[in-house]
């Protein structure tokens, strides 16, 4: 496959560009740094890759976005799917002390996030589909106070993504949202590990296999799917007095 | 700067432990911005990995894991210096090729087997991991950033192999690989009555074996002071292995921690039987390298065992001049404490490398894993080294926690100076140290 990855150079989206590499896809990597980018193709080169070739691209620029997939499609030479990783998770107290915090917190999580994913679903669409597979997290599932804002972007993004799925996968688009619990990142260093706390490369193998299932959610670790479930049933009396 | 994280951080001998500021970045260059040491994995057994102050900044690696480049005709890679043995040897195996000196366990990284310039157990022919390095990329403590090998800043490679992370942040590390002919390891093990024959089969062994080492029952006195078993290997040709790799096994985790009374002598003597039984029941077969290499790996966190007041590894080289007495002596002494030793190795080693602190020279290498024990424990290592300071041998920063500075100046005097001299030039504010450098290289706390 030929795939686009956005966030490639940390955390889950390291992850899941490695697992790719060990397919043989043909990678093209989008983020901040020209060096680390470069870094990353060379691991991912080495690791099995295809090709992996890499572009700038700022979530926080959104005007460069239809540029970068360009650059990324004629280097690939087509385009089967695209990924985006790139998120920020600061916390709750942080949010609310700071406002120009929150707004850039909201613009990456879910306002350029959803730029970003229009205009990769209009490139893909113009090729007759293919697959877009964005990180949500199970914080989007349901609103609680440790997490709201954050929470809200990430609910945000799921809401778009099932209605990206509603709207095209008939014409095909497989979307994949992404939930995943706590996972050990560079994003929840320094915060206290919850049960069912996840290793980065965990995720990328069930990130990998859904690519290839075309699952539309996908809880990681999967015991997320069934305490989501209940924590969603729970009534808002029991919800607002819980701790967690 | 970038933000780092309030933890405790511990050696794998889970004492002592100290409060740090850890700063976790994929970006390496950015996480040594301001460190006074970096981390890698956590696997030097004592205070090495330790900020000197509590609540001192200190990088860790473990995230700058990727590989840079790999040339198959030279068989020459470089990698970032966080990558772990272990994730790098999966990669290379099944390749054709494989890191030419490994220590006993793969969760080490890169980085953190230069600055111990680890050795294994084929020390006899390949020499210790320095040996094998081609070049490091380094951040100086004054923030500059340079490439150091055996003919561009020569003094400062060399103190940096072995050097314990004290005399630059390790980045980069280019390295010459082996190559295999198989990803299987043919092992063949062998009884061994006492030290006597120990020490007469293992460097006979190692004439003809490229990988030997002994496991000893470090509990048995008298006649049977010594007795054990001597572990052979050499990398399987393709008529002996399967086609296929070995599967990458179960790695499950003691889930606790053992309570301090369940270790004792009756225990220590229930394990080292244990071990006498395992050797006998393989003494030849095909087995894969992590079998081989780190055998321990099998059970991760198998450190909790020790409980929580956690155990020390001493582990030293006798000079082969000073002769097969001063081994003897060590174990006399041991014995002699009454002190419950869970795992004992003895390995002999060969040439010298280049490192200017590097731990292995020729001569026999014994270690001996002890649970802390208080003034017991300190006690056994200071008799231990009195032994080692009269045969003219050293000890092993890597394991030491408990060496006391005017022990470990008395092994060092000449070598030590060489290292401060490069300190000097390097790093004159002495702003990289460590727990252990404080406690034997005489840096501020």
């Amino acid at each position: 496959m030929r795939i686009v990855l956005l966030g490639a150079t940390r955390g889950i989206g390291r992850a899941i560009a490695r697992e790719l590499a060990a397919r043989g896809d043909a990678l093209f990597l989008l983020g901040r740094e020209e060096a680390e980018l470069a870094r990353s193709a060379r691991d991912l080169a080495l690791r099995g890759a295809r090709s992996a070739d890499f572009a700038r691209c700022d979530l926080l620029e959104p005007a460069g976005f239809e540029d970068a997939l360009a650059s990324a499609e004629k280097s690939l030479d087509g385009l089967d799917g695209v990924i985006v990783s790139a998120a920020v998770q600061p916390g709750q107290a942080e949010l609310e002390r700071d406002p120009e915090l929150l707004e850039r917190m909201l613009l990456l999580d879910f306002v350029h996030t959803v730029r970003f994913c229009e205009a990769a679903r209009r490139r893909l669409l113009a090729r007759g589909g293919g697959t877009l597979c964005v990180l949500s997290s199970v914080a989007g599932d349901r609103a609680r106070a440790p997490v709201a804002l954050y929470g809200a972007a990430k609910a945000g993004l799921s809401h778009y993504l099932e209605g990206l799925d509603h709207g095209y996968r008939r014409q095909g688009l497989r979307t994949i949202c992404v939930k995943p619990g706590f996972v050990r990142t560079g994003l929840t260093d320094g915060l206290p590990e919850p049960p069912f706390a996840a290793d980065p490369e965990a995720v990328a193998r069930r990130v990998v296999r859904a690519l290839e299932r075309g699952r539309p959610v996908v809880y990681v670790p999967p015991v997320w799917r069934l305490v989501m479930a209940m924590v969603r049933a729970l009534p808002r009396a029991v919800l607002r007095r819980a701790s967690f | 700067m970038q933000r780092g994280v309030r933890v405790e951080v511990s050696g794998w001998g889970r004492a002592p432990v100290r409060e740090a500021i850890e700063v976790l970045d994929e970006d390496l260059r950015r996480a040594v911005c301001g460190a006074s040491l970096t981390r890698g994995l956590g696997r030097s057994y004592g205070d090495a990995s330790l900020p000197a102050r509590p609540g001192a900044r200190v990088a860790a690696s473990r995230r700058a894991d990727r590989l840079l480049a790999f040339d198959p005709a030279s068989g020459v890679l470089r990698a970032e210096a966080g990558l772990s043995l272990a994730r790098l040897s999966e990669w290379l195996w099944p390749r054709g090729f494989a890191v030419p000196v490994v220590p006993g366990t793969g969760h080490v990284t890169l980085g953190g087997m230069v600055a111990a310039d680890v050795h294994g157990k084929n020390h006899h022919r390949a020499g210790s991991f320095g040996a094998h390095v081609r070049s490091l990329r380094l951040a100086l403590a004054d923030g500059r950033e340079l490439e150091a090998s055996a003919t561009q800043e020569p003094e400062l490679f060399h103190a940096t192999q072995g050097g314990m992370g004290l005399t630059g942040h390790v980045l980069e590390v280019e390295l010459s690989l082996a190559r295999i002919p198989t990803p299987w390891i043919w092992q063949e093990t062998e009884p061994l009555r006492g030290l006597d024959h120990l020490l007469e089969r293992l460097p006979a062994a190692s004439a003809e074996w490229p990988f030997t080492v002994s496991f000893v029952d470090a509990l048995a006195g008298g006649s049977a002071l010594g007795r054990g078993a001597l572990v052979k290997g050499r990398w399987a040709e393709p008529d002996e292995a399967p086609a296929r790799p070995p599967r990458p096994g179960p790695e499950p985790a003691l889930p606790f921690d053992f309570p301090d009374w369940a270790l004792n002598r009756g225990s220590a003597r229930l394990v080292n039987a244990l071990q006498r039984t395992m050797h006998r029941l393989k003494a030849r077969s095909l087995v894969s390298p992590r079998a081989h290499f780190h055998p321990l790996d099998v059970l991760r966190d198998w450190n909790r065992g020790y409980g929580k007041r956690g155990f020390t590894q001493y582990q030293a080289v006798v000079p082969r001049e000073a002769g097969p007495k001063a081994v003897r002596r060590l174990f006399e002494a041991l014995v002699a404490s009454g002190e419950p030793a869970f795992l004992c190795v003895v390995k002999d080693f060969g040439a010298e490398g280049g490192g200017t602190l590097s731990f292995p020279r020729p001569g026999t290498t014994v270690s001996i894993d002890l649970p802390l024990r208080g003034a017991r424990t300190q006690a056994l290592v200071d008799a231990l080294n009195r032994v080692v300071i009269e045969a003219g041998g050293r000890i092993y920063l890597a394991k030491d926690a408990l060496t006391r500075r005017e022990h470990f100046e008395a092994m060092e005097g000449e070598r030590l100076a060489a290292f401060d001299a490069v300190r000097r030039r390097f790093d004159p504010q002495r702003s990289l140290s460590s727990a252990l450098s404080v406690r034997l290289f005489g840096d501020p706390a």
